[in-house]
């Protein structure tokens, strides 16, 4: 008796079929679920080579390990598919009342392969499996997508993930709506677009169970008072915070990279913790943090128009943009929740806009009028509209700024902030050596929680990480664990009967990011893509050097020999086999493709 | 004996639904929130409230039972329920107007609140992270 089913559920939209194949209890425990599961699954599913938004390219929902239960911010669920953007797997966790009802609805995964005819929804009612016409959903935005689902249902019940207009049409860092937040990146939405997938409702109602549930209980009580307390009394996870905290994390770029945050930060920050739009910080299941804050995007106290304000986000839509005007930024970002779009990249392109715009690569008559210097309202919230819409500039945009640099040439490549494609906004690793190696070579999406670590600790962070990603604790709250590692253990230890201890959680985030890492090199990963872009060795910003090219080479190097790769970054076969990875070589050649060998 | 029941500061709440964990592992033994006597009602991200069996004075649910299987405890001051007698018709459940009667589809029978009452205190109370649930005491209205 434990929280994972081991049932997996397959379904296949081109021949509108679905089937239950079983997931060993030895795959599950070596993957934990969420991240490792789902990129496990993707590995299994996918073909070498195809192209991101074509049928062949499965798209994973796979639970968290201990999601279902109650441990403290365990209600997370992991989305992997190969990105739009990258051509490399992506995954990324988002948490909420959908990753619950998926859970509850007795599968530990579900991998949607295929692509429909016609655009279709899906709804899974517990065993059930449900393909709809979408036709009535087409063009509105996720939330509207989602009350359209639900009100048709009759039930409150029904949980919807939904994608919006920009992944209907495509848009390479469109995402999926079905947390409170927006946070996968990479193109997740326009996998779902690809496939004619509008939406995906969930009906949960099953039980999960754990072998000894008041220890649980007692474990999970004393974890939360500890991060209640300290998550109250720090206060770090208020959107201000993030503006403020110059020292021990990374310092904010501002003007698409050319600056730093210095200007303008404050009044910002003081805006964002002034009442008349900050409305309330609310909670996912299971945990006692409440880190979503809430935010009304007009001074209107009768509108309805919510939005979660994320760090990131904020950090992408406003200074990098040049914009300290908080009200422009919330209606920035409630259009990302219409259009469904990926609210990092998209300001990152938008900053990237204004600047070809301010050097005179973009015209008025190429923004059709639109004022794009930095620091415009009207351009970041038009630009935005015109992204969902693929209109005009937008759609240039919506490839993201590497393609997009590319084909307007002229030298924009230069300050087109992309890493292997995906764009970054919320850490300049300007002056901060561990996190230009983490950016140029790491294996997890940098963000605004990559904290510093010795150059050598890389490692030791990524393994600890996709290990919380795969048991489904909230990166958010990790921050306020004692000791993250021995009480993530516990926890699991607890909720499934398996002994885990520190050095095999670590262990087994080990496995998950050599297998992510043997899927890019399956999926033409080079050592020359462990780059940053040119901006950030040439030009310093604020007294902070910019990035040696030397030390990062020697860094990488350093990295590559720590996870005891070879000096070109390839896995060597007995690192796998030390790994307890021996399968995986036969199946990254893609001779697995549905028919893994656990087959019912 | 004084009234009690479980009540709920909205502004502390966070829609956490750790209740509703702790209520279902309570009673059911396993996380079944399906199962759980609390409710979170989520009517917008931030409208959040809190159901639980409010133990009505002039309680509609025990007047309509059709067979007479819900009573008034006198001693607790809860709504106490006959399994024997029910057969989850669930005419409670309708006639309930905060919502706060579930069926138990598996066993044909309703579940509500009973405070806990083999627990120090309620489960959803203990376990509240915000502490947000409370218990609200009133008289009997004899007093």
């Amino acid at each position: 008796m434990n929280p994972y089913s081991g049932k997996c559920l397959a379904i296949d939209l081109t021949n509108r079929k679905t089937e239950v194949r079983e997931l060993p209890q030895g795959l599950l425990r070596d993957y934990l679920g969420g991240a490792g599961l789902g990129a496990r699954l993707l590995v299994e599913w996918s073909r070498p080579g195809a192209d991101a938004l074509s049928p062949d390219n499965p798209i994973v929902f796979a639970c968290g390990g201990l999601l279902g239960t109650m441990a403290p911010a365990s209600a997370c669920h992991a989305v992997v598919t190969k990105s739009p953007l990258t051509g490399l797997p992506s995954s990324s966790v988002s948490s909420g009342l959908w990753s619950l009802a998926l859970k509850r609805t007795g599968f530990d995964a579900a991998v949607i392969t295929g692509a429909a005819s016609y655009a279709t929804y899906l709804f899974i009612d517990d065993d059930q499996v449900h393909f709809r016409k979408a036709d009535f959903l087409m063009g509105k935005g996720c939330l509207q997508t989602e009350a359209a689902i639900r009100q048709r249902m009759g039930d409150s019940r029904v949980q919807v993930a939904s994608i919006g207009p920009a992944g209907e049409s495509l848009v390479r860092f469109a995402t999926i709506k079905d947390g409170y937040r927006l946070p996968h990146r990479g193109g997740a939405g326009a996998v779902m677009g690809a496939k004619k997938l509008k939406a995906i409702a969930v009906r949960g109602t099953r039980p999960v169970s754990v072998p000894d549930i008041s220890k649980l209980q007692k474990a999970c009580a004393d974890i939360n008072a500890l991060l209640h307390k300290s998550a109250a009394s720090a206060g770090q996870l208020s959107p201000a915070a993030c503006l403020v905290s110059g020292g021990g994390r990374c310092a904010l770029p501002a003007r698409n990279f050319q600056q730093s945050i210095a200007e303008g930060a404050g009044s910002l920050a003081a805006e964002c913790s002034r009442k008349d739009h900050f409305l309330k910080a609310i909670a996912c299941p299971a945990c006692p943090v409440a880190c979503q804050h809430v935010y009304r995007v007009t001074e209107d106290p009768h509108s309805d128009d919510q939005v979660v304000l994320q760090e990131e986000a904020l950090a992408a839509l406003g200074p990098l943009c040049g914009m300290y005007h908080l009200p422009v930024i919330l209606k920035a970002i409630e259009l990302c929740q219409f259009y469904g779009l990926d609210p990092v990249s998209a300001g990152a392109c938008v900053a990237w806009a204004m600047e070809c715009f301010e050097r005179g690569l973009l015209s008025s008559k190429d923004t059709q009028g639109l004022d794009l210097s930095f620091g415009s309202a009207d351009g970041v919230v038009e630009t935005i509209r015109r992204i969902g819409q693929r209109k005009d500039v937008g759609d240039l945009l919506a490839e993201g700024v590497k393609r997009a640099s590319a084909k307007l040439g002229q030298g924009s490549e230069h300050w087109a902030m992309q890493v292997r494609g995906l764009e970054f906004a919320s850490c300049d690793p300007r002056g901060a050596p561990s996190l230009a190696l983490g950016l140029a070579a790491g294996l997890m999406t940098p963000g605004l929680d990559s904290n510093e670590f010795p150059a050598s600790g890389l490692k030791d962070e990524e393994d600890l990480t996709a290990a919380a990603d795969s048991i489904g604790i909230c990166r958010n709250a990790r921050l306020y664990f004692r000791d993250f590692p021995a009480e993530a253990a516990q926890l699991y230890t607890l909720a499934t009967g398996t002994t885990m201890d520190p050095a095999s959680l670590r262990r087994a985030g080990e496995r998950i990011n050599n297998l992510t890492k043997a899927f890019n090199i399956r999926e033409g990963w080079q050592q020359a893509d462990d780059r940053l872009p040119p901006r950030l060795f040439k030009e310093p910003v604020d007294a902070r050097a910019a990035v040696s090219e030397k030390d990062l080479k020697a860094a990488i190097d350093n990295y590559y020999r720590t996870r005891g790769w070879n000096a070109d970054g390839l896995i060597p076969r007995e690192k796998l086999k030390a790994l307890g990875m021996d399968d995986i070589q036969e199946i990254l050649k893609g001779n697995w493709h549905g028919t893994p060998s656990h087959t019912v | 004996m004084e009234r009690r029941h479980i009540q709920c500061d909205r502004d502390k709440c966070t829609g956490c639904m750790i209740c509703e964990f702790a209520c279902s592992a309570a009673k059911e033994g396993r996380f079944d929130l399906e199962l759980s006597r609390i409710r979170v009602l989520h009517a917008t991200p931030t409208l959040l409230d809190v159901v639980a069996c409010r133990f009505c004075r002039h309680a509609a649910c025990i007047r309509e039972c059709p067979r007479g299987a819900l009573s008034m405890d006198e001693t607790t001051q809860t709504v106490s329920l006959d399994k024997a007698r029910c057969a989850g018709c669930g005419w409670c459940v309708e006639a309930c107007p905060f919502g706060a009667i579930a069926l138990d589809d598996s066993v044909k029978t309703v579940i509500m609140c009973d405070l806990c009452p083999n627990h120090e205190q309620p489960q959803c109370i203990e376990f509240c992270p915000q502490k947000a649930l409370s218990l609200h005491v009133s008289g009997t209205g004899k007093d």
